[in-house]
């Protein structure tokens, strides 16, 4: 969070954005399930400039062996970014910020999956991120439960997914690359609607406790929209699954 | 999996005294166990501090060392934060490369100092472009009981105070203070049985649902948060969360 270029400004007198979004605003979400032939199930998210694919493989035998658990399927998540997804190639493989968030996604999907169905086994969830502009943990997240829905995985809801943050001292949600690199604070979170339960959440930056709550509010709300447009992709999938040519539907936040 | 029946038993014993509205070790479920800080612990570091929270005994060395900036921050110097779990302090730590529960406890910690401003970067620029200090906070963990994240927390800030920059010894004028500006701290509250409990033991951790840690600077504000394990919380939890972690970092601020 470097500070502010003079000339680069977040907020308009309009209360704008600078990709012209209102403060509570999401950028475009499409959501299509089932797009991988191997996997066991999968799912495509194009959420602004970011285009990020989930895959499920399991439940499945788990390896390394000692991970096993006798009661519960393990949910282990895989998060990682081609090179090319980034300005600066990133260099191939995981670093230590895929490793942490491969493991806040394993814990919120675990959250939400009947581990107790499948005991031994392992359920590997693989996102790569293929274009990155800021909120890819969060469509990793939101694709990788409609992927887990898409491989039959038992679970007691969808996790959604969405961040809020501050920008120019104002409370926005789901910010992106310009707003994330200049702004002033981040807020992930992974929301499950059934419960109304918070199973992700991270912070940095600078938040008062009011703007926090704040944001925690908008999050949460942008949440219940991506959960609407989970369901829709499953529902395209699987009601209209004879009519393979079907052309998922794009919907736009907001607009 | 000796270890899950174990943690079983000891759930059912927690469970019990939590239904009671107490803990194993007598606290409240506000109550942070008690802090001894040393700093200047270590000779050969720039700044050090041993830190004991109940049992949990770890130690932070900060090292400074001249090197080149990234290119995108050619102002600022560097900050690297790294956690070492060894064997010695837990039998749940194993040696090896950092496995993803180190990871996630330096990238906390780093979280913290770095969003909360802990020190003045822009002070640790030697030549811009070029030559800036880079700062390693290293974690090194020495008994485990629990609650690293704060322990370690609080370790770093200790060792800001009293860290120098070798100056002198790299050539470059006079040695000077470390800029420290602010002192992010941070609480881990864990969530067992729908109840929320600060500075978690050992124990306690390892039948917990749900973990969340929130640090907070000298006014307030939030600056870092990270939620843990496979639990959730509400969103009053949270907001609850937040309120202890205000009032603690102050009482941890005054100790510092």
């Amino acid at each position: 969070m470097g500070g502010t270029p003079t000339d680069l400004k977040l907020i308009d007198e309009n209360g704008r954005r600078i990709d012209g979004r209102l403060p509570e605003e999401m950028r475009p979400l499409k959501i299509e399930a089932g797009v991988l032939k191997r996997a066991d199930g999968s799912a495509y998210v194009e959420w602004g400039n970011n285009k990020v694919m989930a895959a499920v493989y399991g439940p499945r035998e788990c390896h390394p062996r000692h991970l096993q658990n006798p009661e519960r399927a393990l949910v282990q998540c895989h998060y990682n970014m081609a090179s090319f997804s980034v300005d600066d190639r990133k260099r191939p493989g995981p670093d230590r910020r895929s490793h942490e968030i491969s493991k806040i996604i394993s814990e919120a999907l675990t959250n939400v999956v009947f581990t107790e169905y499948f005991p031994r086994t392992s359920i590997d969830v693989y996102i790569e991120v293929l274009q990155a502009n800021a909120g890819t943990r969060c469509a990793g997240l939101t694709a990788a439960s409609v992927a887990l829905a898409d491989a039959g995985v038992p679970m007691r809801d969808l996790v959604a997914s969405c961040a809020a943050g501050k920008v120019a001292d104002t409370v926005v949600v789901d910010l992106n690359k310009e707003e994330d690199n200049f702004g002033n604070a981040d807020i992930p979170v992974g929301y499950v609607p059934r419960t109304g339960e918070i199973v992700l959440l991270q912070m940095d930056g600078d938040l008062s406790q009011e703007q926090f709550e704040k944001g925690l509010g908008m999050a949460v709300e942008a949440c219940k929209k991506v959960s609407v447009l989970q369901r829709d992709a499953l529902k395209r999938r699987y009601a209209a699954k004879a009519d393979e040519g079907a052309e998922p539907t794009e919907i736009r936040e907001g607009a | 999996m000796g270890k899950d029946v174990v943690a079983d038993l000891k759930r059912d014993y927690i469970s019990k005294l939590l239904a009671n509205g107490a803990r194993v070790d007598g606290r409240r479920f506000d109550e942070q166990r008690p802090l001894t800080i040393e700093t200047n612990y270590i000779g050969s570091a720039e700044g050090s501090a041993r830190v004991r929270l109940g049992a949990t005994d770890v130690v932070v060395g900060v090292k400074l060392i001249m090197g080149e900036p990234f290119p995108d921050t050619p102002n600022t110097g560097v900050l690297t934060t790294n956690a070492e779990l060894i064997p010695m302090a837990s039998d749940t730590f194993e040696g090896g490369p950092p496995d993803q529960e180190s990871i996630e406890v330096a990238r906390v910690i780093d979280r913290g100092i770095r969003e909360g401003h802990a020190v003045d970067m822009a002070k640790l620029c030697i030549v811009p472009g070029k030559e800036v200090w880079i700062m390693f906070v290293d974690v090194h963990v020495l008994d485990y009981d629990g609650n690293l994240f704060d322990a370690a927390n609080i370790a770093a800030n200790a060792a800001f105070k009293t860290a120098i920059v070798p100056a002198k010894r790299a050539g470059k004028g006079e040695d000077y203070p470390l800029p420290v500006q602010h002192q992010p701290i941070s609480l881990t509250a864990v969530k067992i049985d729908g109840k929320i409990l600060v500075d978690p033991t050992h124990d306690e951790e390892r039948v917990a649902d749900a973990r969340l840690t929130v640090a907070t600077i000298e006014n307030g504000n939030l600056c870092a948060m990270q939620k843990g394990l496979n639990g959730a919380f509400t969103i009053d939890e949270v907001f609850k969360v937040v309120d202890l972690s205000r009032r603690i970092g102050a009482e941890v601020r005054a100790k510092l």
